[in-house]
């Protein structure tokens, strides 16, 4: 298990060598660092002077990715490329190029990030898997015809009309709860109920239609016919052998989401004004702000890897059948 | 005696699909079992014997519905239960086994738990006592070191296991009833022999009745007391097993049995159910068999015979049978498909020099499968599939590759087509040697070499014209460029095989699995090899296809002085077929020669074995079964020495040591056995 | 009048779209094994309702895609060559010329007579008033709206639906003859068989959907003559124009994305699973790692960069639907280019499995080569679970459209697109009362497409793969 974890952790980083240099390329081929300077300090009538200075403020004073005045190793390590992703790997982010602390503003916004998904996560899994028992329950019956129709229809929904609907239902009209903002410590939750609710109505469609997908395929398998051969109840058939295997897919499938769920939601955050890392992202996407972005960019693929490695290992854990090639 | 019938079933009538277009996949049956005995249903593919047993467990898919009849069991009318009544009598008083005990049992529950699920639901008894319940019934089934079984995974048992544990779940209610739908049609003809034992002990120990289901008319002669064979969602014939073998009465049962191969019928051709299965989603009007029929008469096809019960006791729905059961004036038996046509000139007219030359030598052929393990994914092990195979092949001859399952032949069927890359060893052919040539140098052989699969389904791109799939190798080969030219070679080859020539614009599922395998020996003969691999190219077929099939494949070898390398599991085939034998176990040959040599003398104990556990009609023939112990061990970790000792009932010391050196026993025998 | 036609890069790949669509409509026509999923398809009562449906939809987005400049009035001197205005139209800009020149000074509401704000408005006296003014064109032929507005709603609705039903019979007659004669009957045997809902296709449903749009579409345009019908915006625009307008963008990202990434999943995805060894590898590779970065920051980073190339070189584009059309485009193909390795890895496992099947094995023994064999056995063999996802991901991408532009990473802000009226419409829900209709008509026409689409992928899916019958 360990050797496992450790060579994938190894191979993780010729993936994120890859991350690094697609958005470096993104970002500095076409607008370079002059444009930059020039863009934050003003667009017009920016000194040259002005331009060298804030270059070298903000280390952009190298060659992008190959350094022929250097030597050796040095050609490679002396560019812009090199230094600033170099400490990604170690998790330091630098400071935005408006001079605040990266790392310091992740650490303190994932908090509020959390505090929606992980929520939303629970809440929904639980009210999905439990609809979907209930639809299967009552397959091929209207119950379970009107069900369906219904998740299709939530799923045609725009996740914008959602979040719309809900501030405009509970929050304008009724007045049940803050439209947007957030307050810290524990009096958060009036703030977080909102997004929270409607974070889990906008998954409904999706999500049950999907489980009840796995729950059916799982019914029409052979060992459920043996389940029932034995003289075992619906009830114990349907709880006991088939939730406990479709279970395997759905717990994957959240393993893998699990690590992302720090990255926050851009939307819902930004809607609501909650001060998490998905609305940092958009702010900086908006300012131009592409340390930060970049910063972003390389956490979510870390995350991204985790997430591919805890499902490996999250299906040694449940299913007796795998188990992991060190 | 009344009450002697524990189960009587009458008019049973089940429907699947739709209401606008349903299959009435049981029409109408009557059936009667005794308590104690053994009734076995017997028939081929589709013919409805399996949706009957479901039927009788009102554990139909969600399409089906039983729409009549009445199903006794001592009688209470199981279909009048309700739902939780019948749980009651599922898995108590009915108990049922399933054909593959692969997916039959829930994978992430532990064999244990599942096993006191079903003691949970039927004994009221009080909970402490289940785990000693659930290990007493795993020491009933024979499973070895039942208190650490329990806690194992289905994954981590092997097939035969896997059954066992199956009937041991279907014992836990003191079942009166056992039904068995083809127990042990997925398992290797020695498991066979200790489950079907196993339900013989059973049975005698606690007096329950069992109905096996089964299309194995071997399975159906040491197992079955009383019999019933069903055609078309119908009964059309029952009989004690003496008085069947005997004189089946109806023209199907005597035509099965004519069509199994054997020994006995090596100079003959193989009598064949000409057609196909008809479809039950349409009104019948006459018999249901009279399109097959050899003794078709005018009324069989606008009037439904009617059952009649025979002197000898068997019961028979034929209209023969008004006539004593004798052939009508002018209607003569005849065997043997529809002649195939004469137009192909065999090319090669053997020359009488080369026909005893080898044309392909194997000399210790390897193909091992690396396993990958540790930080850097070394390689720590090989799969030894294929572990050291030798053999000779001569032209116009078969040579059957004998073995069960996981013993190898398909990859080393495989591995002499290159088209898994041997890991050592030669492989030659007329002289030249094949192993390491690339895919390019290797093209200059593909004309002489041909394979034949197993699945007739799998061995077509569905998405393709016949036309195309059998010319397909006269273009890649460039042997015939124009288009034209193709066809009609594609014509002469689909007339070589008895098929007809509109077969060309059709695709490929609009045929049967005999017809599709008859198409794919003509994409094999459109290159005219010199040898063919044929890796079990009839177990997927029933045994009336199989014969057409046989049939055809020993003609063509007649007229057109093929080899054929022949993979089966099946000793009946190769009796028939083969003029040497080669029996593999793990990866090695341990004993080959000529056929008669080998099947009527077996010098290794594996042979011996083997033999033995298949199922015989005749009582005559019949051998005491050699049980062996276990199964076949992991060819990643074969045993040290003699790779068959752990299992061999006559081992002794040396065994464990060295592998044995190849015995000459005769110019034509060979045996790897220190005891020969 | 002469025009001058405009052909957008957009407007390019729809055209390479449709070209593509015939040659293999006329390919598949050809065979037995591509024609049957399809006749099951439009067997099915769902399939052939959503496909109406999507029929409008697809006219709407056509007709707005014939781009063309009008030419200028000659101004006197007749020896100058024509001149052409700068604005460029299409097709269906020409249609509701009549929507789209009816601009009022700002919000109405739909069917208003009167604007939503109020205003001074001198009277015939000269005194000032604060009201709300008459609209310009809404209901401006009414002399007493308050009296006759719901009088003349209903009369022009009845209007509307009595010529939608004449259209409706008029087709519906013409396609009853062509069944008629195709099946070989009479007219009246075959409206039997049409009405009792006996024919194959379920020609009763089909000709009831098309019935309804009619009715709905002729409604709609005869109300349009004279009012707003869903309103009017800020700048006092129609937003039944715009909703219109935003068809073709919507359909643009959904089609065209999945068009641009195909060549690169199908061709990568086969060759992992087939040549496996480094192949494998390497297009793994690549693939995690455009995964591994969270797609809507790819995106953005794209966007921005295309925003600061256009913002240094705004001389090169020589109007605003130019510039608009070509940010569209890279907005399709950055979303292919994240969108690709999904259908990627599912056509690599398939691959692999295929590799091993009997009928690739055989061909092997035969000694076909690589290509051939790809192109003989695999690639038609997936062909169906490239149709599949072509279908599936439709309506996830409509949708992520709206999320997309409301973040400002979408289509360019004078595009209409059904995310930019969201975006514009939600500042202005704080109002009281609420401005809802830019919402509400966004809301109804995407939900209309989006389940459609869903509807029919469900079909086509069935149809293609039993299999995965219910699996999404």
């Amino acid at each position: 298990m360990t050797a496992y974890i450790i060579r994938r952790l190894i191979y993780a980083i010729p993936i994120l060598i890859g991350v690094n240099l697609i958005t470096f390329v993104l970002f500095f081929v076409v607008n370079a660092p002059d444009d930059m300077a020039r863009m934050h300090l003003g667009e017009k009538r920016v000194t040259e002077e002005a331009i060298q200075t804030w270059k070298q403020e903000h280390g952009y004073d190298r060659p992008l990715l190959y350094n022929p005045d250097a030597s050796g190793l040095g050609r490679f390590t002396e560019t812009i490329f090199f230094e600033k992703s170099i400490r990604l790997f170690v998790f330091d982010f630098g400071s935005s190029d408006n001079g605040r602390d990266i790392g310091y503003d992740i650490s303190r916004r994932m908090w509020p990030s959390l505090a929606i998904a992980v929520p939303v996560l629970l809440v929904g899994l639980a009210f999905n898997i439990s609809y979907a028992l209930f639809i299967v329950f009552f397959r091929a019956t209207y119950l379970d015809i009107g069900s369906v129709v219904l998740l299709v229809a939530m799923m045609s929904i725009s996740g914008l009309f959602y979040i719309i609907g809900g501030q405009f239902l509970l929050g304008k009209l009724f007045h049940l709860v803050p439209i947007s903002g957030y307050d810290t410590g524990i009096e958060a939750w009036k703030f977080l109920i909102l997004p929270v609710i409607v974070g889990v109505i906008g998954g409904i469609g999706a999500g049950t239609r999907w489980y009840r997908t796995l729950f059916l395929e799982e019914i029409s398998k052979d060992y459920v016919r043996t389940a029932r051969a034995k003289g075992l109840g619906e009830r114990r058939v349907l709880f006991r052998h088939v939730l406990q295997n479709a279970l395997i897919p759905i717990l994957t499938g959240v393993v893998v989401v699990l690590p992302l769920l720090f990255m926050g939601s851009l939307i819902t955050e930004s809607f609501f004004g909650i001060p998490g890392l998905g609305s940092y992202t958009i702010d900086a996407i908006n300012s131009q702000d592409f340390a930060i972005v970049r910063s972003m960019v390389f956490l979510g693929a870390v995350l991204y890897i985790l997430g591919l490695i805890l499902t490996d290992i999250s299906y040694t854990l449940v299913d007796p059948r795998v188990r992991l090639q060190p | 005696m009344a009450s002697d019938v524990l189960l009587e079933v009458s008019g049973l009538t089940t429907l699947l699909g739709d209401a606008a277009r349903p299959v009435r996949v049981v029409d109408g049956i009557d059936l009667e079992i005794r308590r104690g005995e053994t009734f076995v249903l017997l028939g081929e593919s589709g013919c409805g014997k399996s949706m009957t047993a479901l039927s009788l467990m009102r554990l139909l898919p969600p399409s089906g519905r039983v729409t009549a009849g009445a199903v006794r069991l001592a009688g209470t009318d199981l279909l009048r239960l309700t739902e939780a009544e019948m749980r009651q009598v599922r898995g108590g008083r009915v108990a049922m086994i399933f054909q593959e005990p692969q997916t039959s049992l829930n994978p992430v529950m532990s064999v244990g738990d599942q096993i006191a699920e079903a003691v949970r639901v039927h004994e009221g008894g009080s909970r402490d006592r289940i785990p000693a319940r659930v290990v007493e019934l795993m020491r009933a089934v024979g499973i070895p070191d039942p208190a650490r079984r329990v806690d194992e995974y289905p994954h981590q048992l092997s097939g035969g296991m896997k059954q066992r544990i199956m009937i041991a779940m279907a014992l836990a209610g003191d079942p009166q009833l056992l039904i068995a739908d083809e127990p042990t049609t997925a398992l290797d003809v020695t498991i066979q022999a200790q489950v079907l034992r196993l339900l013989k002990d059973l049975q005698a120990k606690t007096g329950m009745a069992v109905l096996l289901i089964t299309h194995d008319l071997g399975v159906v002669a040491e197992t079955a007391d009383r019999l019933a064979v069903m055609y078309a969602g119908q009964i059309l014939e029952t009989a004690t097993t003496d008085a069947f073998f005997a004189a089946p009465a109806h023209p199907y049962s005597r035509k099965l049995m004519e069509s199994m191969p054997g020994a006995d019928k090596r100079s003959a051709r193989l009598a064949v159910i000409p057609g196909r299965v008809p479809h039950l989603d349409q009104a019948f009007v006459g018999c249901r068999f009279a399109e097959r029929c050899y003794a078709v008469m005018p009324r069989c096809r606008d009037q439904a015979p009617i059952w009649r019960e025979l002197d000898t006791g068997q019961g028979v729905r034929c209209h023969l049978w008004e006539h004593g059961g004798v052939l009508p004036d002018g209607l003569q038996r005849e065997t043997g498909d529809p002649a195939a046509a004469t137009s192909f000139v065999p090319e090669s007219a053997q020359d009488p020099a080369a026909a005893h030359a080898p044309m392909l030598q194997v000399r210790d052929l390897k193909v091992h499968f690396p396993i990958h393990d540790g930080f850097f994914r070394r390689v720590v092990g090989q799969v030894r599939a294929v572990d050291g195979l030798t053999f000779d092949l001569t032209p116009g001859r078969t040579l059957a590759l004998v073995g069960e399952s996981g013993c190898g032949k398909t990859t080393a069927g495989k591995g002499i087509l290159q088209l898994t890359r041997p890991t050592d060893g030669s492989i030659r052919y007329r002289g030249e040697e094949l192993v390491g040539l690339g895919h390019r140098r290797m093209r200059a052989f593909r004309k002489d070499l041909q394979i034949i699969f197993q699945d007739p389904y799998a061995a077509m791109n569905p998405r393709m014209l016949v036309g195309d799939l059998i010319g397909e190798g006269l273009q890649a080969l460039g042997i015939e460029r124009s288009r034209a030219g193709r066809m009609r070679r594609v014509a002469e080859l689909l007339d070589l095989v008895g098929m007809d020539a509109d077969a060309v614009e059709r695709y490929p599922h609009e045929f049967s699995g005999g017809q599709r395998q008859r198409i794919c020996i003509a994409r094999a003969l459109a290159v005219e090899p010199k040898l063919i691999v044929c890796d079990e190219p009839t177990s997927a077929l029933d045994v009336s296809v199989q014969a057409q099939i046989l049939n055809l494949l020993k003609d063509l070898q007649d007229r057109l002085g093929l080899a054929y390398l022949f993979i089966t599991h099946d000793i009946s085939v190769v009796a028939y077929l083969a003029h040497e034998v080669a029996v593999m176990y793990l990866g090695r040959v341990v004993e080959r020669g000529r056929v008669d040599e080998v099947l009527d003398d077996p010098r290794h104990p594996y042979t011996r074995a083997l033999l033995s556990a298949v199922p015989v009609i005749d009582r005559e023939k019949r051998r005491s079964v050699i049980r062996l112990e276990g199964d076949m061990p992991s060819p990643s970790h074969p045993p040290s020495g003699c790779y068959f000792h752990p299992r061999c009932p006559d081992a002794f010391d040396a065994c464990s040591r060295t592998y044995p050196e190849e015995t000459r026993l005769s110019e034509t025998r060979r045996v790897h056995c220190l005891r020969a | 009048m002469s025009v001058m036609p405009v052909v957008l890069w957009t407007d390019a790949l729809v055209f390479l779209l449709l070209t593509l669509i015939a040659a293999f409509v006329l390919y598949a026509s050809r065979y037995e094994h591509m024609r049957a999923p399809w006749r099951r398809v439009v067997r099915s009562r769902v399939g052939v309702a959503t496909l109406v449906v999507l029929g409008f939809y697809v006219v709407v987005g056509l007709l707005d895609t014939v781009h063309f400049r009008l030419a200028l009035d000659p101004q006197g001197d007749d020896s100058a060559e024509t001149r052409y205005s700068p604005e460029v139209l299409s097709l269906l800009d020409l249609a509701l010329s009549g929507l789209r020149e009816r601009q009022e000074k700002t919000y109405s509401a739909p069917f208003a007579t009167h604007l939503f704000v109020k205003e001074a408005i001198e009277q015939p006296d000269g005194t000032l008033v604060r009201d709300f003014p008459r609209l310009e064109y809404g209901g401006a032929h009414l002399e007493d709206p308050a009296r006759q507005r719901g009088f003349d709603i209903a009369w022009r609705a009845a209007w509307g639906a009595l010529q939608g039903l004449v259209i409706w019979a008029l087709l519906a007659t013409g396609i009853l003859w062509l069944i008629a004669r195709s099946r070989g009957e009479t007219s009246a045997a075959t409206r039997a068989a049409i009405l009792a809902g006996r024919t194959p296709i379920p020609w009763r449903i089909a000709l009831a959907m098309l019935g309804i749009m009619l009715v709905l579409s002729a409604v709609a345009g005869e109300l349009a003559l004279a009012y707003h019908i869903l309103g009017t915006d800020k700048v006092g625009e129609d937003v039944f124009y715009q909703t219109l307008k935003s068809i073709r963008t919507g359909l643009l990202i959904g089609t065209l994305t999945t068009l641009v990434m195909l060549p690169a999943a199908v061709l990568l995805g086969i060759m992992a699973g087939y040549f496996r060894g480094w192949v494998d590898d390497l297009i793994q590779y690549l693939y995690t790692t455009l995964n591994s970065i969270p797609g809507v920051l790819l995106i953005a980073a794209a966007i921005l960069l295309l925003q600061v190339y256009m913002s240094n070189h705004a001389d090169d584009f020589a109007s605003l639907v130019e510039r608009a059309d070509l940010r569209l485009l890279f907005l399709v193909l950055i979303l292919g280019v994240t969108s690709w390795t999904g259908l990627c890895r599912l056509l690599r496992g398939e691959a692999l499995k295929l590799r091993e099947v009997d009928y690739v094995q055989a061909s092997t023994a035969l000694g076909v080569g690589h290509f051939t064999l790809i192109g003989r056995h695999i690639l038609p063999n997936v062909m169906h679970i490239v149709l599949i996802t072509l279908v599936l991901d439709f309506s996830g991408l409509v949708l992520a459209e709206a999320v997309l532009s409301y973040i400002n990473i979408g289509v360019d802000p004078t595009m209409n697109s059904w995310g930019n009226m969201i975006n514009s419409a939600r500042l202005e829900l704080a109002r009281d009362p609420v401005v809802w209709w830019s919402l509400a008509a966004a809301f109804v026409f995407m939900f209309a497409l989006v389940l459609a689409a869903n509807l029919f992928a469900d079909v086509v899916r069935d149809a293609f793969d039993p299999r995965l019958k219910g699996a999404r």
